[in-house]
């Protein structure tokens, strides 16, 4: 699996919403994060990436889109 | 060592239904209440001051432990409402206590301020005696102002809480407590004067979810505690979603997490006191247990306070 579709099931794991948007739209405007599930989140890409993602960068715009994530990801690569 | 004494409270006769609440913002009850928890909350009279509720608590915290206010040796207020910039409430409340010539110090804090209050207490009670803490906060002043947004105007109410600390023993022991706090997310949440309260719910959100539980076990590992041994965590009543996310995280049951905010929403810096004093009337300390009290706010400020069931 590659890791954009590892993306989705986590995010699908996390909000139990499909997951059908573009990798630039905004997972709080379509309604499929919101501030409760934003923690859930975090805490799977930390598990799922075997990475510990530090409190001074839980700023949420880095979490708002597929694409901003993976961005993230790849900051910690 | 410091002692927990005594809890007291006071909440204003008016009730706000969210069904009101939300009408303000376009939306009805059950939204409230599945973003929050919060079914309805207390609003102050017109003429009342963060100083009268604020005295209101503190006497009934007195006059249950027996203690006249001359006898005090500090107040300390928290209270991120005091409405004006100086000076601040603690002085007015400690004038209608009957406490005058009482050291009298603001802890200018929303939200965490009780919890920061209680640590300081805690600390000086040795040195000066019978300490009392209060958290007032009139929040309904701040909620009413426009424009209302939609994810602040439902959540707060206002009230008081307070708790006597003292160097002679009392129903639970102060053991130990973990404070920080990190001035980066200070426009995360934020009260200008005169204007509408600012905040960035997903910050205050996903910072609390992380640093609450952190704080939690870092007071807890220190004397070896695992938290479910702890009889009762009395939180700062935020939001109900918020409590249950922690309780999750820290593996207890959500029950373990008093709760009053279904009926008080959100009253700040008062909440942690008004939730323990309220526990404390309908339960109490079982000897040798352990407690833990903790809080979020504006700042952000954070900690976590343990402290033990006397009697064991």
């Amino acid at each position: 699996m590659d890791r954009r579709s590892k993306l989705i099931e986590i995010m699908k794991n996390v909000t139990k919403k499909d997951i059908d948007i573009s990798p630039e739209d905004s997972l709080f405007e379509s309604g499929i994060l919101d501030s409760f599930a934003l923690p859930d989140l975090v805490s799977a890409l930390e598990q799922e990436f075997s990475i510990s993602i530090p409190d001074s960068d839980l700023n949420p715009r880095k979490f708002d889109s597929i694409r901003r994530i993976e961005e993230y990801l790849d900051s910690r690569s | 060592m410091a002692f927990i004494k005594e809890f007291g409270c006071w909440l204003p006769r008016r009730t706000v239904t969210s069904e009101e609440a939300g009408a303000w913002v376009g939306s009805d009850a059950e939204w409230v209440k599945n973003v929050s928890g919060i079914e309805e909350r207390r609003f102050a009279e017109e003429t009342d001051t963060v100083a009268d509720l604020a005295a209101r608590a503190g006497s009934d915290c007195l006059a249950r432990a027996g203690i006249e206010a001359k006898d005090l040796g500090m107040i300390l207020l928290a209270s991120g409402t005091g409405g004006r910039a100086f000076p601040g409430p603690a002085c007015s409340a400690a004038r209608l206590l009957g406490a005058e010539g009482v050291p009298a110090l603001d802890v200018p804090m929303a939200s965490a301020g009780s919890l920061f209050a209680l640590s300081l207490a805690s600390r000086l009670a040795a040195q000066l005696g019978p300490i009392l803490v209060i958290g007032a906060e009139i929040m309904s002043r701040i909620v009413l102002r426009e424009p209302r947004e939609r994810g602040v105007a439902v959540l707060f109410g206002d009230g008081a809480g307070a708790c006597l600390v003292t160097p002679d023993p009392g129903p639970a022991e102060i053991i130990d407590s973990v404070l920080a706090s990190d001035g980066t997310y200070a426009e995360d949440l934020m009260l200008e004067n005169g204007a509408p309260l600012k905040m960035n719910g997903r910050s205050v959100i996903l910072q609390a979810s992380r640093k609450i539980p952190a704080a939690i076990r870092a007071v807890l590992e220190r004397h070896s505690i695992g938290p479910a041994a702890v009889q009762v965590f009395l939180m700062h009543q935020a939001n109900q979603n918020l409590l249950d996310k922690i309780a999750a995280t820290l593996g207890v049951p959500a029950e373990r997490f008093f709760s009053n905010i279904r009926r008080y929403g959100n009253t700040s810096s008062a909440s942690l006191l008004i939730a323990a004093c309220e526990w404390f009337r309908a339960e109490g300390f079982r000897p040798g247990a352990p407690v833990v009290f903790a809080a979020f706010g504006a700042g952000f400020h954070w900690g976590a306070l343990l402290a033990r069931g006397a009697g064991a």
